[in-house]
């Protein structure tokens, strides 16, 4: 499959605005659009066979259950994970992060303990261990985030001199794009002592990812960033790890034998996913996995590179315009930026009036943009499905913020 | 949407006449948005007969926002502190020339009103 005629394949992105402008989707760093075969993927399960899984003994709950597994080994060889046990089903990151914190870290972590994160974290990596810290009395420290976008890594191996039991950071910040180098980074844990987990939110959906390769303990994501449905994600973790912790949520499926005070564990993945899961959803999710392998990952990172130093390079030229983040270098496709004479939330006022979708805000990373002295930022993110002429298309509303507020 | 960015609003954005600060002030109230982290802050001088003699505000944030802190900030001079209480968000959309805005951007207009009003009920709660 090939890039050029992938725009047919998603329907919300063939809307024409009554100025006859077809949607420019640049927010693709908050959820992507979804390809037919993702949407016909879930509307097939809920016309023919739904039912629950893992206890129906007749024909459809049996398809259900298998469709439900499918997508887990699907996901499990996307980021080549050893086994299909290691892959748990959640609804988000967000979940998947404070399972591993409410889990892992309220067994493992004492008083005093120390937690690495970055300043680049979105909030769903910083806020499970800021409640382990106020609950359990665990330490915080933070990466610090240089001038041009990039990890302070030489201060990451200071902290690193500090014991830290697990280091938590982003594979790609949703805010300035940036891709640390994660795989020495978590060398560097590993020889420390610590656990390392990386937050996939970004880096999933846009490169290539082999956890064994990046020897990471534990790997979040959410399907509905990667051509998926929202309401569902996956926590990866090593077997070992998994097989150590104490449950999360209690409830149906978790469970092996239940007794009226006390109950068994079942067996992983299943031991980490109480009650009716989001069916529907890991299918649809199994079906972005199908559509992403089809285009390949591979072309995907070289597309998005391609059209994120376009822009880059577009937007250095408009006036007043500055970016936060790295502009050069292999990077992530979100771009963010500030104009001098025009708030975020005018500048996504006036692109929405062309029938262009940009982010404005503090993107869910309040503490980086306090890092870089700005209340808000605008952000561009690109996705496979975008086009050199969606830039042109961008900058050219730029042009107009800045003939109305420059 | 084109028309969101009147004459009008880019004028009290650009070059706005009640900006800046009163010291000493009777009264000041300080509030934000954190959705966008637009911040708002009210000074108000306030008369024995409970008139605005003077106001100001100082902040920052999107063009609805600073726009309608400049257009509320003058139209509330003169007026009496009681009469102020009962300024509704229609009488902001009124100033700014809105007959109706989308849900979030309403939050950037109304933020005025919000600490406007926040200051005012601060000053009858420490009365009573």
């Amino acid at each position: 499959m090939s890039l050029s005629n992938i725009l047919q394949d998603f329907p919300i992105l063939n809307q024409i605005d009554k100025n006859g402008k077809r949607l420019c989707f640049l927010d693709s760093a908050a959820t992507s659009q979804k390809p037919e075969t993702v949407i016909e993927a879930m509307n097939h399960y809920y016309r023919t066979i739904n039912a629950n899984i893992h206890r129906g003994i007749y024909q459809i709950a049996e398809e259900a259950t298998d469709a439900y597994e499918k997508s887990r080994k699907k996901i499990q060889k996307f980021i080549h994970a050893g086994s299909a046990s290691e892959i748990i089903f959640t609804r988000n990151t967000t979940e998947s992060i404070n399972l591993v914190a409410n889990t892992w870290g309220r067994k493992n972590l004492q008083k005093g303990d120390l937690v690495i994160l970055s300043e680049m974290e979105h909030h769903a990596n910083l806020i499970p261990w800021q409640i382990l810290a106020t609950n359990q009395g665990i330490n915080l420290e933070f990466i610090p985030v240089l001038e041009n976008g990039l990890l302070n890594l030489t201060e990451y191996k200071r902290l690193l001199g500090l014991q830290p039991k697990i280091v938590c950071v982003s594979g790609m910040s949703n805010v300035l794009g940036t891709v640390p180098p994660i795989k020495q980074m978590a060398v560097d844990a590993h020889k420390a002592g610590a656990l390392f987990l990386v937050d996939g939110a970004q880096m999933a959906p846009h490169m290539k990812v082999d956890v064994q390769d990046i020897d990471a303990d534990f790997f979040a994501f959410s399907a509905h960033k990667m051509l998926g449905p929202t309401g569902i994600g996956i926590l990866y973790g090593k077997e070992a790890l998994l097989e150590s912790m104490p449950p999360f949520l209690g409830g149906g499926d978790m469970i092996s034998k239940v007794y009226l005070r006390s109950f068994t564990t079942n067996d992983l993945p299943y031991k980490f996913e109480a009650g009716t899961p989001a069916i529907a959803e890991a299918i649809g999710f199994g079906a972005a996995i199908d559509y992403l392998n089809q285009v390949g990952m591979d072309a995907i990172s070289k597309h998005e590179m391609e059209i994120t130093r376009y822009a880059i390079q577009e937007l250095q030229k408009v006036p007043g315009l500055k970016i936060i983040g790295p502009t050069d270098g292999f990077r992530g496709s979100a771009v963010s930026f500030t104009l001098d004479y025009a708030h975020p939330h005018d500048v996504a006022q006036i692109l929405d009036s062309e029938f262009i979708c940009v982010r404005a805000g503090h993107h869910c990373a309040m503490p980086l943009h306090t890092r870089f002295s700005v209340p808000a930022t605008t952000r561009a993110s690109f996705y496979l499905y975008n086009t050199l002429d969606e830039v042109d298309r961008l900058i050219t509303g730029l042009e107009k913020v800045h003939h109305l507020f420059g | 949407m084109d028309d969101m960015y009147r004459e009008i609003i880019l004028d009290h954005y650009k070059n706005p006449s009640y900006k800046g600060e009163l010291d000493p002030c009777d009264l000041s109230f300080e509030d934000e948005n954190p959705l966008c982290g637009d911040h708002l802050k009210i000074f108000l001088r306030v008369n024995e007969n409970g008139i605005v003699t003077d106001a100001r505000f100082n902040g920052h944030g999107c063009a609805i926002s600073q726009a309608s802190a400049d257009l509320v900030v003058e139209s509330i001079i003169g007026k009496n502190v009681e009469d102020l209480k009962k300024m509704t968000k229609e009488d902001v959309l009124d100033l700014l020339g809105f007959e109706d805005l989308g849900p979030v951007r309403l939050k950037c207009a109304l933020l005025s009103l919000k600490v406007l009003k926040g200051g005012i009920y601060g000053v009858k709660d420490a009365e009573e």
